[in-house]
């Protein structure tokens, strides 16, 4: 069986620790900056980073149009920033992002970098539920949750891993721990949709 | 544990500023425009470089209200400079909610024998250096990140290349080092054994390795990725220049896609002149900056 290809959006971010955990897996990590790039991949990923950055570089680089269409189709998932991209509203509107996910999000509702933190998360997925490192740096808050959104994971009493249809997203950073958990679940996700397609 | 979770912190935010640009402004204008043409995060200051430079005397950390007014600008990250071994400005700026705190040659020395502990912090810090010694000493400290020094308002990429440069060769030549001789290295470069090893295992820095000092035009932005650095600083470039909206989007460009030379070339054309340059030899040696910080 051939390797599992995973684009990762690689305009600015921690793209290289998505890309090491995917190679991890076993995996073949594309690094996307551009429209014939994303086409070539069954999956993305979208990294942490700042999303006000990554918005503009999406437009610029003509990826926005092609990206609305990808999710509609194929299996997205965005970490933090990710997270703020794929989301239906954003909280004070700072801009309209691709709307895959019915929730609002809240960017940085934590505060500054000291107030990032790091604590155990509950993740529950295909009936399993297990307990992992949660990074949270910046980070943003589901604060409005669509019908149709499933939820994956919880800090406490907050959503912080939500999926709806083929697109996921979570507002920690799995990619800056060393649980191959989440990423393997997304691995899966591309391999099946993968075989519905042929 | 906690300490663990707070360097985890740190160098997890110096990892989302990765293929990026960081931009000086001195006022909310400036943060804004510096935000809209896709900067990752903005360093706060009362002067950039170029007119520290000019204005001489003490250059002392900015006053807050600059600092709190550029910070309510803006949603991305902002980082403001102490002095090196400043730890009560460090406090200062950590009391401020500041994202990312830079230990800066750009200011005037504080303690011309010891850097500021960094572990003591809760906010994270980048700090300057020449070669891979004085980078791995930083990363002792606690430094959440490095950035190569280059020289700072010059508007002249040649330190910040021979910076980079004499770092990469320096983590090139560890990978090709026996364990027996890394405790002797770890002696000529004045640094821990322990990190020698880590830099070994991990054929590069343990932190993110940004380039600063110098950058002006695209090119040079593209120059420092493709020689190693992870993100860019630019200081004066941007607000020294004649369009400084044009070129900060341009060298955001430039350092997302650094290998895209057509590209590069696009963003390149109409950009109006660059900041006026100092050839380093003209600047006197007292009044170089890259030579603060130990």
């Amino acid at each position: 069986m051939s390797k599992t290809r995973v684009g990762i959006l690689a305009l600015q971010g921690d793209y290289a620790k998505h890309a090491q955990m995917v190679r991890q897996l076993g995996g073949d990590p594309v690094l996307v900056r551009s429209p014939v790039e994303l086409l070539k991949c069954p999956g993305l990923i979208i990294p942490g980073g700042e999303s006000t950055t990554m918005v503009k570089l999406l437009h610029k680089h003509e990826l926005w149009e092609p990206l609305l269409k990808f999710g509609q189709e194929r299996p997205v998932f965005g970490t933090c920033a990710g997270l703020i991209l794929l989301a239906r509203k954003l909280l004070h509107d700072y801009f309209q992002p691709l709307g895959f996910i019915d929730v609002v999000v809240q960017r940085n509702a934590y505060g500054s970098q000291i107030d990032s933190f790091i604590d155990d998360i509950k993740v529950i997925v295909l009936g399993q539920e297990k307990i992992v490192e949660g990074v949270f740096i910046r980070a943003p808050k589901i604060v409005e949750l669509g019908k149709g959104v499933e939820i994956l994971a919880f800090h406490k009493k907050d959503v912080v891993m939500v999926k709806q249809n083929n697109v996921m997203a979570s507002s920690f950073h799995p990619e800056l721990t060393n649980d191959t958990f989440i990423h393997q679940y997304f691995l899966n996700e591309i391999e099946s949709a993968q075989t519905i397609r042929k | 544990m906690k300490d663990a979770h707070d360097i985890k912190l740190k160098i997890g935010l110096a990892e989302m500023l990765k293929g990026g640009v960081i931009m000086d402004v001195t006022t909310p204008e400036q943060a804004k425009i510096a935000e809209d043409a896709g900067a990752v995060a903005v360093m706060a200051l009362e002067r950039i470089p170029a007119d520290i430079r000019a204005f001489g005397g003490v250059a002392r950390m900015s006053d807050p209200t600059v600092i709190l007014a550029i910070k309510k600008t803006v949603t991305i990250p902002v980082m403001a400079k102490c002095r090196i071994g400043h730890f009560a400005e460090a406090q200062i700026l950590e009391a401020l909610g500041i994202d990312f705190i830079d230990e800066s040659e750009v200011l005037t020395p504080a303690d011309e024998e010891f850097h500021v502990d960094k572990w003591k912090f809760k906010v994270p810090f980048v700090c300057g250096c020449r070669e891979l010694g004085e980078a791995l000493r930083r990363i002792a400290e606690g430094a959440a990140m490095i950035r190569t020094k280059g020289e700072a308002g010059s508007g002249n990429i040649v330190e910040a290349v021979r910076h980079m440069r004499s770092v990469t060769g320096g983590i090139k030549r560890i990978q090709v080092l026996s364990d027996q001789e890394l405790v002797t290295e770890g002696k000529k470069l004045g640094a821990p054994v322990e990190i020698i090893r880590k830099v070994k295992e991990l054929g590069k820095l343990p932190v993110p390795n940004f380039s600063a000092g110098g950058i002006a035009t695209p090119a040079d932005a593209s120059l420092m990725m493709q020689l190693g650095a992870e993100s860019v600083f630019v200081g004066s470039g941007i607000f020294k220049s004649s369009d400084p909206a044009k070129r900060a989007k341009a060298i955001v460009s430039a350092a997302t896609n650094y290998m895209d030379f057509d590209l590069i070339a696009r963003v390149s054309e109409g950009l109006g002149e660059a900041m006026p340059g100092i050839e380093i030899k003209e600047i006197p040696e007292t009044q170089r900056m890259a030579d603060r910080g130990w």
